[in-house]
């Protein structure tokens, strides 16, 4: 009979966190900002149709980086949880933290109990009536959670972007302000969405790429003016 | 512990799995198998055998709604008069209602299964759209909403039936669509105009002599209001519009730029044009 090898949990915590941070650090970062028109989510993306970013219910908003198939069946998870609480419920009784909390239960399920843990770092946003009240949530792949207000970035390079950002982002900042600082002056191959402050009922609006350009260039003449 | 859970209807904190990671874009299949029990025509125990109409003064009933095609879209309507037995339900009940940003939906029939009818299909839409980053053709949104009349079957049986109609832009034709259905799901294209309800016979009649295939917006809209208002003199289950409360009938419009109801000044001034060439 053969004895299992022993290994110590610390070390087993270690390997699959070491496994999944690398696959996290992999995927391009997603910034996801309150502004004063709402919600700003952007990530560089050359594909139009294999999404980051998505819209979960009426002002809660998705983010995911690393292994596309695994986020991409959690967004889906995600869009369900919300769709059948608010149809037992009320529109109303759909909040980003139940949401979040899901992911965690999953996530942390997953990390301990499976023999790999999720490659992924996601990230949900609820849009409120002032910037003061928008609520960000980052969900890691073990299942821990923070919420976060302001800015917040998921993925590769997560840190440094965001100090870059904190450093030159305007208090109150403008959606230009934000897409002007994170896509540069070219608009092309990203993939950005807007929870709009004060929309009637679904706030979800995607950017398209004219949009983009155009959001980015005016910001550029005005500046140089 | 975790049974218990996900007794509340999924809705417990087990986490997000089985049913919630399954393939699939439709929300009325993922309830079926994640929380059956809130599907809308779900079997409720114990009453196998049953049944139950309106005529029982159990469960309201909502009456006649009506749709038309002109060149640029559709214009459906429904007064707004429920009915238990002989006596009025409700005088403001609504029934018709934007399925989505491009189409609309109006329901006859057992008012508390068609108004579940009309979220559900709602939601099955938005679903859709969500999960797949683009929204269904409108043929396929008719097709998903006859599935959705289909698993009511075993209620309209028992005496609960509902009945939609449906209607929308085709972004791809250009042109308004209608489809009507019947209990068992058959769905069928509407190219003129239909009518559903109690005062269905009589709409329709008034329609057949009004309608014509060159009628501008605002005519198919007072054409509408006409045929209800015929329906209300001959059926006692139609409400005519309540001038005195001004309740008037709920009429939308689907164009190219999307759906919208007609406010109420709008309904007041076609009513009063109505009513005025009546009596000249």
């Amino acid at each position: 009979m053969s004895i299992p090898y022993y290994v110590p949990p610390e070390l087993l915590i270690k390997d699959r966190s070491d496994f999944a941070r690398s696959g996290v650090a992999k995927g391009k970062p997603v910034v996801i900002a309150s502004v004063r028109e709402g919600i700003v989510l952007v990530t560089e993306n050359p594909s139009a149709s294999l999404r980051k970013i998505s819209e979960i219910y009426d002002r809660i908003a998705f983010a995911g980086v690393g292994r596309y198939n695994e986020f991409e069946a959690l967004r889906v998870a995600g869009i369900r949880y919300a769709d059948l609480r608010g149809y037992a419920y009320d529109r109303a009784d759909v909040t980003a933290r139940s949401v979040a909390a899901a992911y965690a239960q999953t996530l942390g399920a997953v990390f301990t109990g499976e023999p790999k843990p999720l490659e992924v770092e996601l990230a949900v946003a609820e849009v409120g009536e002032r910037p003061a009240e928008d609520q960000f949530f980052r969900i890691s792949f073990d299942g821990s959670v923070a919420q976060i207000t302001g800015l917040l970035v998921i993925g590769g390079g997560a840190e440094d972007l965001t100090a870059r950002l904190r450093e030159e982002l305007p208090t109150a900042p403008r959606l230009s302000d934000v897409l002007v600082r994170v896509v540069g002056k070219d608009g092309g191959g990203w993939e950005a969405a807007v929870l709009r402050r004060g929309a009637e009922r679904r706030a979800f609006a995607r950017l398209s790429e004219s949009e983009l350009k155009a959001a980015v260039s005016s910001r550029r003449r005005k500046g140089s003016a | 512990m975790r049974a218990s859970a996900r007794q509340v209807g999924g809705l417990g904190e087990a986490g997000l799995t089985g049913a919630y990671l399954a393939p699939g874009s439709s929300f009325a299949e993922f309830l079926a198998r994640e929380a059956p029990h809130l599907l809308p025509g779900s079997r409720i125990v114990g009453t196998e055998g049953a049944s139950l109409t309106s005529d029982d003064g159990a469960a309201p009933s909502a009456t006649t709604a009506v749709a038309l095609t002109y060149p640029g879209g559709i214009i459906m309507a429904g007064d707004r008069r429920a009915t238990v037995g002989t006596t009025i339900a409700s005088r403001d009940i609504e029934k018709v209602y934007p399925a989505d940003g491009t189409s609309a939906i109006a329901v006859a029939g057992t008012a508390g299964l068609a108004i579940e009818l009309v979220r559900m299909f709602q939601l099955e839409l938005e679903h859709y759209e969500k999960v797949e980053g683009t929204g269904l053709s409108i043929a396929g949104k008719a097709n998903r909403l006859a599935t959705l009349v289909r698993s009511h079957l075993a209620l309209a049986l028992r005496g609960l039936a509902v009945v939609p109609l449906y209607g929308g832009y085709d972004t791809e034709r250009k042109q308004g669509r209608i489809f009507s259905y019947d209990v068992t799901g058959g769905r069928y294209e509407e190219r003129e105009y239909h009518a559903v309800g109690s005062g269905a016979v009589f709409a329709r009649g008034s329609l057949k002599k009004l309608w014509n295939p060159q009628l501008t917006s605002d005519q198919a809209a007072r054409t509408a209001v006409t045929a209800l208002i015929d329906a209300a003199d001959d059926d006692a289950a139609t409400a005519g519009p309540d001038v005195g409360r001004a309740i008037w009938p709920v009429v939308a419009r689907v164009d190219e730029s999307g759906y919208r109801r007609l406010p109420d000044e709008e309904l007041a001034a076609i009513v009063h044009e109505i009513y005025e060439g009546a009596t000249r």
